[in-house]
């Protein structure tokens, strides 16, 4: 009333004046990423995938790419599929981590990269073979894989996670090992009568 | 006149050969020789326009990075820190982008009238430099009107809004530009009433008779006038709590919405550079000008210092403050600024009828002057604000049946 | 006084029509006699495009239809699944569900409440200094689910994962904070006799008109009338806590600043509360990613910061729903937009479209 209210505004204001900033200089510094941040740069181990492309098929988006082929593969002994491609569309990818949620074998982490803009649409496409292939450093986000929380590992402080200390974790719908059956016997048993024609 | 400037004198006595008695300086050889005598009158009159022009400009320029690195810590953020040490080249940068943009008229515009807003917009606020007295002895031109002179120059600004908000062609500006006419014209009458009490307690309209009777400073003496002529002024140079005209949330951007480039540079320019010659105004008026408390600083130094504190108060409320609805920024100044600035007349005319024996004042009448000033204001406002409910919407919520 | 007529298009480019809404007013002088809202420019046909995704995949649909508090819309979703599948998620989930969707409250109404007093003009500063509380907020939601907007943090029976370590030390210092600034907020504006001047009474709607209009949320509260369905038809754990609904008498622009206002107060108790019960345990039901409901049908609902927000599902036994029909709070508080507008000036039209809160991603889906 009587325009103190408005000075006691003008009061705030001046409180903030001379208050620490709130924001930060953002190339320079930057704000507390924390280790579940889904972000870019998929770290997928192709020690672990078995090509069976749980991932592709949940994803919303349809935007993994995965060719497998069976040969050089001894299936009945329980090898995995040989990966011929697996790719990930960035450009459409919306982080929901689902791929990472569904895959049974711990294969496929997010990353925690957010600054990945290119030139052209096809060099947003994550060939993770290619990456594989080049040993880039793998840095897995710990969204879902509660097994790297339990670590204590922080994917920001840019140590390697090797595939074999990457561990495991206990949804109940992931095996805990992967599968080491005899193929044929199990198809025979459960296509026996359907499916052939 | 001009031997009261030292500024000019000195350049012009530096320069200047030939007799004393017409020169009326002390000494008669000066750097040009006697043939050209006719020189340095021009030479000392151009650079002191030169500097001035300059200087408010640059300091116009410079006040739109201030305005967006304040306003950035009164928000909590950090403001523009790129370009050049602390972000200071940002106007820099800002005026280059600009002048490289390609000058885009729009199809329906009136094309003079849209080019020839901005420049009309720009000159008000240059011509107002003239009468300023920036310091002891330093100014352009000691007008024997000059308070007129620089409360009507500014009122142009009004015809230079109307024509860039009518000429385009565009629906939110001619909106803008319907409420500036309003607005500024209705502001114009309390602005310059409220300037009447320091007429009657100095009687000149000189500026720097005004600077030399402030014993004390007319912030004191003249509370309520400096309440009205800080309200008016901000209303008159549209920005918050009255920048209907602009009204980004509203009109997006008024009256300059389809002006680009260097056009809409120039509008830029001319309201920050007015907000500056506003703050020079009101230092002038009521906060005794370029006098101050300790001799070893110089008279411009405490100008500067003081209107660069008038136009922090500005960024400060333009920081704070939600605006007003039109129709309340008209009822503000003709239901409450005016009838407000009448009892100031009043009051102050029989204050000086009492001790104003010659036209004088001594300090101590000034104080006690001060005491009942401040005292009717409290009043003043307190009554007229029971009247308007100002804390309940003005009493004039109001909606009407189509 | 007679003058002609003037057609304005406010939007779909406009800065104060908080997305891509579209107005054609018509102006006499400075009131608004007429008015036409035309939306549709974000329609990205979430409902049909839930009918071609699983039941899980659907989750991130929702993030992106009211996209500043995607807890809520989440939340919605999941509860509807979890009828149609007739299944309790356990305690703890429930649990961190609520905290999560309040802290989503809290987050909304600071936007709610920065646009609105940016549309009156106030240079962005209080909205800086809510975007700077809500940005911890946003934090919080890093450190539980790795994303900052579009969450998707729920699943079919439960939450997808525990809470970090870190989360429970942040969200107290949160909570400590935001007591203080919520008492700065109100100090710059609840008693500034400009916003006053600018609020009071304008837009104002009774609650007859409210309940006829099927407004929910902050707006029909602010008109007086007690209905929240977290105390209506409590979901969750919402009975396990205390609070008080806060209701406004005159309905107007001013109320609903302050029923949002107080709104924030009490769900940093309920948050307290939450904190304070919620004890360790599964998060999760034991349900696989590809969920297969029963056939048959479900209508879930909360209170999402705008109002009832309801998914209506109805399965066919295969693995996404047979049909996705959203109640959009945001659309269909808009309904009263002629009552509130027509009549009054531009510049309260701006102010009123602001105490709406309507979210674009909402309104369109």
């Amino acid at each position: 009333m009587y325009g103190l209210g408005i000075v006691k505004g003008l009061l705030v204001t001046l409180k903030n004046f001379v208050r620490k900033p709130a924001t930060i200089n953002y190339p320079e510094q930057r704000a507390p990423q924390h280790s579940r941040f889904r972000g870019e740069e998929f770290a997928w181990y192709e020690e672990r995938c078995t090509g069976c492309a749980s991932c592709a098929k949940f994803c919303p988006l349809g935007i993994i790419h995965i060719e497998t082929s069976p040969s050089e593969a001894n299936i009945p002994e329980g090898d995995s599929y040989k990966l011929e491609a697996f790719d990930i569309d960035i450009a459409r990818c919306m982080f929901c981590g689902f791929c990472v949620e569904v895959c049974p074998y711990d294969a496929l982490f997010m990353g925690s990269g957010f600054e990945e803009a290119q030139y052209s649409r096809q060099d947003l496409v994550l060939d993770k073979i290619k990456d594989q292939r080049e040993g880039k450093n793998k840095s897995p986000s710990t969204w879902f894989r509660p097994q790297l929380e339990a670590q204590k590992y922080i994917p920001l402080s840019g140590t390697e996670m090797k595939w074999d200390d990457a561990g495991r974790e206990e949804w109940t719908y992931h095996p805990t090992k992967r599968p080491k059956r005899d193929l044929l016997s199990w198809r025979n048993k459960n296509f026996k009568n359907k499916g052939e024609n | 006149m001009l031997s009261e400037n030292l500024w000019f004198h000195n350049i012009y006595c530096f320069l200047y050969t030939g007799d004393t008695a017409i020169s009326g300086c002390s000494n008669a050889t000066g750097l040009l020789p006697e043939s050209l005598n006719w020189m340095p009158y021009y030479i000392a009159g151009f650079s002191m326009v030169l500097v001035l022009i300059n200087i408010f400009m640059a300091f116009g320029a410079l006040y739109t990075y201030a305005e967006r690195r304040l306003i950035g810590r009164f928000q909590s953020r950090v403001g523009p820190n790129r370009a050049g040490p602390f972000g200071i080249l940002q106007p820099v940068a800002d005026g280059i982008k600009l002048l490289t943009k390609e000058s885009m008229i729009p199809d329906q515009a009136d094309k003079p009238v849209y080019n020839l807003a901005p420049i009309i917009m720009l000159i008000p606020v240059i011509l107002v430099v003239a009468v300023l007295p920036v310091g002891e002895g330093t100014f352009m031109t000691d007008l024997n009107i000059a308070l007129l002179f620089a409360i009507s120059i500014t009122a142009l600004t009004t015809i230079a809004i109307f024509m860039a908000g009518f000429s385009t062609g565009n629906r939110f500006a001619m909106l803008g530009a319907m409420r500036a006419v309003a607005q500024l014209i209705s502001y114009e009458v309390p602005v310059v009433l409220s300037t009447v009490g320091i007429i009657l307690l100095t009687g000149s309209l000189s500026l720097v008779d005004v600077v030399e009777a402030q014993a004390i400073p007319f912030i004191l003496v003249q509370p309520l006038a400096f309440l009205i002529f800080i309200i008016g002024g901000s209303a008159e140079m549209n920005r918050t709590p009255f920048d209907t005209v602009e009204a980004e949330s509203e009109l997006i951007a008024g009256y300059h919405i389809e002006y680009g480039g260097m056009k809409f540079a120039m509008f830029q320019l001319a309201e920050y550079a007015s907000v500056l010659i506003n703050s020079a105004v009101i230092t002038t008026l009521f906060l005794s000008g370029w006098e101050g408390p300790f001799s070893f600083i110089p008279s411009p130094i405490w100008f500067l210092l003081k209107m660069f504190f008038m136009a922090f108060c500005f960024i400060w409320i333009r920081a704070t403050l939600p605006r007003l609805r039109m129709d309340q920024v008209m009822s503000f100044a003709w239901k409450f600024l005016l009838p407000l600035s009448l009892i100031n007349i009043f009051v102050t005319a029989i204050e000086v009828l009492i001790f104003g024996v010659n036209g004088t004042f001594t300090q101590g009448d000034l104080w006690i002057i001060s005491g009942i000033n401040i005292i009717v204001s409290i009043i003043g406002i307190v009554i007229f604000s029971k009247i308007l409910e100002i804390d309940s919407g003005f009493n004039t919520q109001f909606k009407v049946t189509v | 006084m007679n003058s002609e007529l003037m057609t304005v298009n406010f939007g779909p480019q406009h800065p104060s029509t908080h997305g891509v809404f579209r107005l054609r007013i018509t102006l006499d002088g400075e009131t608004v006699v007429g008015l036409e809202p035309v939306f549709g420019y974000l329609h990205r046909g979430s409902e049909k495009l839930a009918e071609e995704r699983t039941f899980t995949q659907v989750i991130t649909l929702t993030d992106r239809m009211d996209y500043t508090s995607a807890m809520t819309n989440n939340q919605a979703y999941v509860l509807s699944c979890e009828k149609l599948m007739e299944v309790t998620p356990p305690v703890r989930a429930q649990y961190l569900r609520v905290i999560s969707a309040e802290l989503s409250r809290i987050a909304s109404h600071l936007i709610g409440t920065g646009f609105l007093i940016n549309d009156l003009g106030a240079f962005i500063t209080p909205l800086m200094y809510c975007f700077r509380e809500r940005e911890r907020i946003l934090e919080l939601f890093e450190m539980l689910c790795g994303a900052r907007i579009t969450l998707t943090y729920m699943r079919v029976g439960g939450v997808f994962q525990d809470t970090p370590a870190e989360f429970w030390p942040a969200l107290d210092s949160f909570l400590t904070d935001m007591e203080f600034h919520l008492d700065e907020y109100e100090s710059l504006l609840t008693g500034n006799e400009i916003l006053l001047s600018r609020t009071v009474g304008v837009s104002s709607i009774t609650t007859d008109q409210a309940l006829n209009a099927s407004i929910t949320g902050p707006i029909l509260r602010a008109t007086g009338f007690d209905w929240d369905l977290r105390t209506v038809d409590p979901y969750e754990v919402y009975n396990r806590v205390n609070f008080e609904v806060p209701t406004g008498e005159n309905g107007d622009n001013y109320d609903r600043y302050l029923v949002r206002i107080k709104e924030m107060r009490q769900s940093l108790s309920i948050i307290k509360q939450c904190v304070e019960q919620i004890e360790p345990g599964k998060v999760r039901l034991d349900l696989p990613f590809l969920i297969r409901p029963d056939s048959g049908e479900a209508y879930g609902r909360v209170e999402s910061p705008k109002g009832e927000l309801g998914f209506y599902l109805i399965s066919d036994g295969s693995i996404s729903p047979y049909r996705c029909k959203v109640r959009p709070p945001s659309l269909i508080n808009l309904t009263l937009l002629n009552e509130m507008i027509v009549g009054w000036k531009v510049a309260d039209m701006i102010v009123t479209l602001g105490s709406l809160d309507f979210n674009m991603g909402e309104v369109d889906r």
